[in-house]
């Protein structure tokens, strides 16, 4: 039954994947990633209680960070600096919405080609999580370089780094709770900054299509 | 098969082939519950395919004898998918190795002769439905085919009845999210192909915004009554598939099988009154995205089953 629960958390994590590629509206795809972010929290504590009944110190302080930071307080930071300004959609990507999503399936399958070629170091709670840590990143990092506007750079900024958790949570065991902290701590701070960089891009500019900013010159 | 079996099959495809104008009732009910209304009664469905019967059938100048066979093998054909589909109980009448090809090919056969007879009457707007049908159409394919195959792997057969319900059940248990896929793809699927509300309005008054409507405008009578009960009896069949893959009942009992299949019917055609209710109805640019979604369902159901396979 457990099993069957860590295996939907994944496989949902990989189709919310697929939806903030879909979706244009930015608002929409914030929150899809504090869904995404909020299941993945969950991850933690449900692979703990395969191997006890109460989960780990650990675990819950894993879990409660993810949360506090990527459930709540990142997407309040962007959603914030998204009603500052008029743009509220993703107009023309480099990369159309369908696209992107037949793209984002196809790297889905080629993780789950390339992650059974992997040796891994410690023996990972179940198959799923190393396809679907890569499937994310790389996911993370389509979107990262498909889109135009700052806001959802950001966002594909986050799931590359959420990719990068979910590969941390191979090791939950041997990590420290500090790393994984500091990680966390990281995140928040360069989301932070990138909050401010986009609320100035918008006032200097108005707009943040960072396009653009390739082609600032003296006059 | 055994000789009792094959007489118990005669009462089971009387009951499949009455039943289908009801499901129809129950998601007019539905929408109307959700309107505030009463909704017409619950044989209306019945009602309407008795008075067409007993009317003539008008044809245009215009069209050949292509139009008058359209409705008719279209119904033709989907009585034949009904032998290769099991409805009540987990065995179907004709069933044999393979037969998932046929099944998707005399919908097809079904739907391409729909379209013809829509092209043959001239009307600009009929083209126009015809050309979203088959686009429509040829995107859920995909999705049709990758979910057959994930249910083929997951059961080790090619013979539908045997590629869902009980022997799905493995499947349930190796790789029970990727069966979820499934039928997710194949509920996207079915609306699709019966002309259900995210994709298509059944109700719509608009000739410009017709898919499937608009295609059927030109006949009359018999023939209309055919291409209405056709369409119940698509929505049944492919109702079924969906209900046996999400349900595998195993080791039950067989004199439970039937009626709990019928409620589960129902209560699919209830939820699909319930999607009609809450949801608009998708911009056309946008349908491409939902059946490419369906595809991208099945094929990550197929990643998954092919990995636990080997396990």
């Amino acid at each position: 039954m457990l099993q069957f629960v860590i295996d939907s958390i994944l496989i949902l994590v990989v189709l919310l994947n697929l939806a903030m590629l879909a979706t244009s509206r930015m608002a929409a795809c914030i929150r899809t990633f504090s869904l995404q972010s909020l299941l993945l929290a969950l991850l933690p504590i449900a692979i703990g209680l395969r191997h006890a009944a109460m989960p780990g110190a650990h675990t819950v302080i894993i879990a409660a960070g993810a949360i506090g930071l990527k459930v709540i307080l990142i997407p309040w930071v962007l959603l914030r600096v998204l009603r500052t300004g008029e743009i509220h959609r993703e107009i023309e990507p480099f990369i159309g919405f369908t696209a992107s999503v037949i793209l984002g399936a196809l790297i889905i399958v080629a993780s789950f080609a390339f992650a059974k070629e992997l040796p891994l170091p410690t023996q990972a709670p179940t198959d799923l999580l190393l396809p679907v840590s890569l499937a994310t990143l790389f996911n993370g990092l389509l979107m990262l370089v498909s889109r135009r506007t700052a806001i959802t750079q950001v966002l594909g900024y986050l799931v590359v780094e959420t990719g990068i958790f979910i590969f941390g949570l191979l090791l939950l065991e041997q990590t420290p709770v500090l790393v994984e902290i500091g990680i966390l701590l990281d995140l928040f701070v360069a989301v932070f900054i990138m909050g401010i960089v986009v609320y100035h891009i918008r006032r200097e500019f108005d707009h943040m299509d960072t396009y653009l900013l390739g082609e600032l010159k003296e006059a | 098969m055994t000789v009792l079996r094959a007489i118990l099959f005669v009462p089971e495809v009387l009951v499949v082939l009455a039943s289908p104008p009801l499901l129809m009732s129950v998601i007019a009910k539905t929408k109307a519950w959700f309107g505030g209304r009463v909704g017409p009664p619950w044989l209306q469905p019945y009602f309407d395919i008795h008075k067409l019967i007993q009317k003539n059938a008008v044809y245009s100048k215009t069209t050949t004898w292509i139009f008058r066979a359209g409705p008719i093998i279209s119904l033709a054909s989907l009585l034949t998918a009904t032998t290769l589909v099991p409805v009540l109980s987990d065995d179907s009448l004709l069933g044999f190795p393979g037969d998932v090809i046929l099944l998707a090919y005399l919908l097809a056969l079904g739907r391409m002769f729909t379209v013809l007879a829509a092209m043959d009457t001239g009307s600009s707007f009929e083209g126009m439905g015809a050309s979203r049908e088959v686009t429509f159409g040829a995107m859920s394919e995909p999705a049709l085919f990758l979910s057959f195959v994930v249910m083929a792997v997951a059961s080790k057969s090619l013979r539908l009845s045997e590629m869902i319900g009980p022997s799905l059940i493995p499947g349930w248990q190796v790789a029970g999210p990727a069966v979820i896929l499934v039928v997710g793809a194949l509920l996207v699927v079915l609306l699709t192909e019966t002309c259900r509300v995210p994709v298509d309005d059944p109700a719509t008054h608009l000739e410009l915004t017709m898919i499937h409507e608009v295609m059927v405008l030109d006949h009359s009578g018999p023939e209309f009554a055919c291409i209405t009960y056709g369409a119940a009896l698509k929505f049944a069949l492919l109702g079924s598939i969906v209900v046996h893959a999400a349900i595998p009942h195993g080791g039950w009992l067989a004199w439970l099988n039937a009626p709990l299949r019928m409620l589960e019917l129902g209560g699919l055609a209830l939820l699909i009154g319930i999607i009609e209710s809450v949801t608009a109805r998708f911009r056309l640019n946008r349908v491409p995205m939902l059946l490419a979604g369906a595809t991208v369902l099945s094929a990550i159901a197929l990643v998954l089953v092919l990995m636990r396979r080997t396990v």
